[in-house]
């Protein structure tokens, strides 16, 4: 297997399990445990992309979520493609396809890297000043162009095949992230029986212990303390260890939101796996040990493959096996760089080490390197690099001794085919600054740190900014045992670690020419900060979203501090008095999949069906959705079409019999001894009067004297009502009445109990509604002198209890019968069988739409907006005039709402016979007049009517009811056309016909 | 009337088989008297053992004889202040709310038949806490939600009732009928990891 850079042994993959997978086509060797970027890097691969403006080559820089350059397209087979994968996370395995992005035609020779040799044109700033002038360029040319160079990656573009889960978790303490500090926290915490919660976002939990080669904790080799506190925290059943999972976002009360990975690894996943698992954490107590990232070195061409950041360096070695470079040069400001030195020593690298700092300014780790036998110049800085797709030589130079002017002149050239740099390390504070927690800059250690907490949290480890191994494990146990409220574990004993860096004076790369990259994956420069504090940007916030800088898919994670020393250097302020930008949820990106969980195809939103449903189902009905209901909408025969079933449906009713599904109407039982009182407030007309066994149709307004909803109130005794609503405001009029009995009428005695999905409701109207439903019920008389028009009664209908009402929404004899919902469905078979000898005619939405608008019903939310009064609608008859006090009665006074010229409720008849009006449509009273027109109302509902006989429209028009007989001029898509205001009834004006 | 009928009853999980696992059993449950008890309580006390009814439970609790998921006695699940759903085998809505009615005749109160608004399901095994959590907020470790606990909550977008009914880990729910096969489709989704593996 030609892996030119694999270490003949160690690391933590598997050689036994050797793999493929390809990159931009070529097989490149790797074994499991690999991450795609370690596999590369194993195979000599350093150029992996192109950037973001310029085009520039780009290579790995680090080994974890951090990696701003090397984001690749992944095909993980079977649709599983996914743009924009850090290849640093990705884990390899076989016959896996990864591909560069961002290059045409290809990575080597891409085109459009000529932007990197231009005239700076795209610094600072770059689409507010260019993308200005002339507005008309703004569609044609710029968006285009912008949305084409947007964005590295490729979006799918196929349905995601995957699955993904979400999952609510509790627990006492929560410790995110499982590296030294991490694991002692959850060692701690745990000891107490305590609930506990363990995340980390790798593969492997463990952390810098996975690449400590050279620690002993408690005479332990790191590794093996590593494995015995896994062994320990996994026998506890107390505790949760969540690997491969990152911890996202960080809300109130302690609710975290943590991103689980489960098949993003796998060649073949069972297909019931889900992809990820959203896991919404309440915790308690947490504990952050989130760790630090590490600085690079800002210098001109710092962005040359082949120049990772030191640790990352040290992890492929030491985790993976992998040694990046056979020459290195590690370029450093600090102590912890010497470990990769070494490490890279002993793997058999020749090393050399640049030191910014004076040799006087050195620790212990400059005697620790000479005696591994590596040259440490002292002093010196990069100030270029050489290479086109890789680097060849790292260019060095004497500082002055107040370490800020480098002796360019002087400067020269250290051969290698990888730098590895060091600038220090940012504690990753996002979390903890998500929770609202304070932060606080710690000048030694050139950070900021957490300071106080707003939530119950508490950081741990590098978190804040301890880089010491013993001190970071003695901190995690303490910050576990405190949240558990255990005894704090006796101190541990480890190895030293190399610590403290000496941070360079951030304007350095400003005196030096080229490109010295700040934000890698968005391509900033520190010319470009420099440029946008020129312009006047003074808030870090600002100058964040004029250049970009940390704006990025990495959010800054490598590039924060040092874009907040430049801006504060230029400023000529400290660090705190900048500040620092917020960090906002979430951590590292999220799927949409992921946020989406099971809530997609028919999870997406319940459908809620009715008793009688599947049956209409049978028949052929078409439905439409009511709110998240399915209702039928008509029921096709053979070939009609839509307009064919309401016709055919319309005229049974009127002719004979129809049978309709009104299951979904809103109903509510008020039961008590002040219900009819209760009533009287909530209605605007009387209800008290009610006799038992009577029904009366009502208006509720809202406070402001607008209709709010209808319905009937049905009296089966004197303290207790069967109250209906609309379909869609069933809810809505349930909270509306809950409200006013919890706050306005405390001291009435009064329940209210949702009753809708109790009852099915069957309704039977037309002529011959009596004649159908007479055999099936028992113990009542229908006749009309015993059981008329606005009746209810306790009945049996088919042998089932039930509750009949004699009503109307047709303008027909008609009659709801409301039977205990699971035997809804037998019932209306019962209806539909005996009416078959009456011709009966189950129907849908559609023509119950039609045959209350032959009648000038109004439906609440069609005729009604929420700016409609009872008068407005004809309606004025139903409120009271008697009554005290009811919800809206002041506001029908307002003068607004009280005089003449109101929008009324009026037919309307358009001169040609079958010209359907467009509901909606504007109506005005002479075309002649200039634009704007003065706009006299508007249509409301427009159907062919069979039993009229003609097109028929009901329409809010202003002073309606005195136009009556004039005409008006409607809008039409292409114009104007004429109808005639007419009263809003088409069909028996009398009311005759619903007595029977 | 007693609620008998030659008429053929289909409840909403008519015909849904139930899921079988080691780790999972989930099964429709057969149709309940259900009524909805409010009464405004001036001290709980008063009402112990009310026709054999004890609503002097804390709010969240449900209180009865001893019960699996399927019903054997009558239990009172007081969900709010002055309101509790009260659960009786099949076929007792009547006298049971006539019996209740005369128990507290002078006092404000509702007793309402909401016997068909709801569908039930069981939801048992060592798999069955982490399931209902895929759509469920609630803290359901024993320790959090033990035997006894009966309470409203979410499941995804559907409203349900969460009971606790014994110590064998799993849950009885309760959901309007209209939402029973979301609830259902929604568990089994969240199963399929355990179901099928």
């Amino acid at each position: 297997m030609s892996q030119p850079f694999r270490l003949p042994t160690g690391g933590r993959i598997d050689r036994s399990s050797p793999l493929v997978l390809t990159f931009d086509g070529r097989a490149v060797h790797g074994f499991a445990g690999d991450t795609v970027a370690s596999a590369l890097l194993a195979n000599g691969v350093h150029l992996v992309g192109r950037s973001f403006k310029y085009h520039r080559p780009r290579g790995v820089l680090a080994a974890g979520v951090e990696e701003p350059n090397a984001l690749l397209d992944v095909d993980r087979g079977g649709g599983r493609r996914e743009p924009n994968v850090r290849a640093t996370v990705a884990e390899a395995f076989a016959g896996l396809a990864v591909t560069s992005q961002n290059r045409w035609p290809s990575l080597e020779r891409d085109l459009a890297s000529i932007a990197d040799r231009l005239p700076p044109v795209i610094g600072a700033g770059f689409y507010y000043k260019t993308f200005m002038w002339p507005p008309k360029a703004w569609v044609r040319l710029y968006e285009p162009l912008i949305r084409r160079a947007a964005g590295l990656g490729r979006a799918p573009d196929g349905a995601d095949p995957e699955r993904y889960e979400h999952r609510h978790a509790h627990c006492d303490i929560l410790v995110v992230g499982a590296g030294p500090a991490g694991i002692a926290a959850a060692m701690a915490a745990s000891t107490a029986g305590r609930r506990v919660i363990l995340c980390d976002e790798q593969a492997e939990p463990g952390g810098a212990l996975l690449h400590d080669q050279t620690s002993d904790i408690d005479d332990l080799p790191a590794q093996a303390w590593l494995a015995d506190g896994l062994a320990t925290l996994a026998r506890r059943a107390n505790v949760r260890l969540l690997a491969r999972t990152t911890a996202v976002s960080y809300y109130n009360h302690n609710h975290v939101a943590l991103v689980e990975r489960l098949t993003d690894h796998l060649a073949e996943p069972p297909a019931s796996r889900p992809r990820e698992r959203l896991w919404q954490v309440r915790a308690r107590e947490v504990v952050l040990a989130t760790g630090a990232h590490e600085r690079p070195l800002t210098f001109p061409d710092n962005d040359r493959p082949g120049i990772m950041l030191a640790e990352a360096v040290r992890i492929y070695i030491n985790r993976y096996g992998v040694l990046p470079g056979r020459r290195i040069v590690v370029a450093t400001n600090g102590a912890s760089a010497y470990e990769t030195a070494i490490d890279a020593r002993r793997a058999g690298a020749a090393v050399s080490i640049v030191d910014t700092r004076a040799s006087d300014r050195i620790g212990p780790e400059l005697d620790a390197a000479r005696a591994a036998g590596i040259e440490v110049l002292a002093g010196f800085v990069p100030i270029g690099s050489k290479g086109r797709h890789r680097v060849t030589a790292l260019r060095v130079a004497r500082l002055s001794p107040d370490g800020a002017l480098p002796d360019v002149p002087d400067a020269r050239d250290l051969a290698c085919d990888c730098v590895a740099v060091s600038a220090g390390w940012t504690p990753a504070v996002h979390l903890f600054s998500q929770s609202r927690g304070r932060l606080e800059f710690d000048t030694a250690r050139d950070a900021f740190l957490p300071g106080s907490s707003v939530q119950a949290v508490r950081s741990a480890g590098a978190a804040v900014g301890l880089y010491d191994l013993a001190a970071c494990i003695a901190s995690g146990a303490r910050a576990g045992a405190e949240s558990a409220g255990a005894p704090v574990p006796p101190a541990v004993h480890a190895t030293p670690t190399l610590t403290g860096f000496a941070p360079l004076p951030p304007d350095l790369p400003l005196r030096l020419g080229g490109k010295a990259f700040v934000d890698f994956q968005n391509d900033v420069t520190a010319k470009d900060l420099a440029l946008a504090v020129s312009e006047g940007f003074e808030s870090i916030e600002h100058v964040k979203r004029y250049t970009t800088s940390g704006m990025a898919t990495d959010q800054g994670k490598t590039s924060s501090m040092a874009t907040m020393g430049l801006v504060a250097t230029r400023r000529g302020l400290a660090v705190p008095a900048v500040g620092t930008t917020t960090f906002r949820p979430p951590y590292t990106p999220v799927s949409f999949g992921a946020l989406a969980g099971q809530s997609r195809d028919r999870l997406f939103d319940p459908v809620r069906t009715t008793p009688v449903h599947d049956w209409a189902a049978a028949q052929g009905a078409r439905f439409e959705d009511v709110g998240s209901w399915k209702r039928a909408h008509y029921f096709p025969r053979a070939s009609e079409d839509m307009a064919a079933a309401v016709r055919r449906e319309t005229i049974a009713v009127r002719g004979s019999v129809g049978l309709f599904d009104a299951s979904t109407l809103g109903k509510i039982e008020v039961v008590g001894p002040d219900a009819g009182r209760f009533l009287d407030l909530m209605y605007a007309g009387i209800m008290s009067t009610l006799a038992v066994g009577r029904c009366r149709y009502g208006l509720m307004l809202k406070e402001d004297g607008f209709i709010l909803d209808d319905g009937i109130v049905a009296r089966l005794a004197d303290d207790r009502f069967h109250v209906t609503t609309t379909t869609g405001g069933a809810a809505r009029v349930l909270a509306h009445m809950e409200d006013y009995l919890q706050t306005e009428f405390t001291t009435l005695r009064v329940f209210l109990t949702s009753i809708t999905e109790q009852w099915a409701v069957i309704a039977v109207q037309g002529p011959k509604a009596r004649e159908t439903i007479a055999p099936l019920v028992d113990d009542l008389d229908l006749v009309d002198a015993a059981f008329p028009h606005m009746s209810i009664a306790r009945c049996r209908v088919a042998g089932v209890p039930a509750r009949l009402m004699r009503a109307s929404f047709t303008g027909e004899r008609g009659f709801e019968i409301n039977v205990p919902a699971d035997y809804g469905r037998a019932v209306w078979e019962a209806v539909f069988a005996a009416g078959r000898a009456h011709q009966i005619a189950p129907y849908g939405t559609e023509a119950m739409h039609v045959l209350r608008a032959e009648k000038g019903f109004i439906i609440v939310g069609q005729e009604t907006d929420g700016t409609v009064t009872p008068d407005d609608v004809g309606l004025a008859r139903l409120v009271s005039v008697k009554k005290p006090d009811f919800v809206g009665k002041r506001s029908l006074r307002r003068p607004d709402l009280s005089r003449p010229n109101r929008k009324q409720l009026v037919g309307l008849l358009s001169d040609a016979f079958h010209e359907q009006l467009d509901e909606g449509a504007q109506i005005v009273a002479h075309t002649g007049q200039p634009i704007p027109m003065t706009m006299l109302g508007h249509v409301t509902s427009s159907y062919m009517s069979a039993c009229a006989g003609r097109a028929i429209a009901l329409a809010l028009l202003a002073d309606g009811r005195h136009r009556i007989g004039e005409t008006v001029h409607v809008t039409t898509a292409d114009g104007f056309t004429r109808a005639t205001v007419a009263r809003p009834v088409f069909i028996d004006p009398e009311g005759n016909r619903v007595h029977g | 009337m007693a609620e008998t009928s030659s008429a053929a009853r289909s409840a909403p999980l008519d015909g849904v088989a139930p899921l079988t696992h080691p780790a999972l059993l989930m099964r429709p449950l057969p149709a309940a008297t259900r009524l909805s008890l409010r009464v405004t309580v001036g001290a709980p006390a008063n009402f112990a053992a009310l026709k054999g009814l004890d609503l002097g439970g804390a709010i969240n609790t449900w209180t009865g004889a001893a019960w699996t998921a399927s019903l054997a006695g009558i239990h009172a699940l007081r969900l709010g202040p002055d309101e509790w759903l009260v659960l009786a085998p099949d076929g007792d809505a009547e006298p049971l709310a006539a019996s209740l009615t005369a128990a507290l005749s002078g006092r404000p109160h509702a007793i309402v038949d909401v016997s068909h608004r709801f569908a039930s399901l069981e939801i048992a095994g060592t798999a069955a806490e982490d399931i209902v959590s895929a759509g469920c907020p609630l803290d359901l470790d024993a320790r959090a939600f033990p035997t006894g606990t009966a309470t409203r909550s979410l499941l995804g977008k559907a409203e349900i009732v969460l009971a606790r009914t014994d110590d064998r880990p799993g849950f009885r729910l309760e959901v309007a009928r209209s939402l029973a096969a979301y609830v259902w489709d929604f568990l089994a989704e969240a199963a399929r990891d355990v179901v099928e593996n």
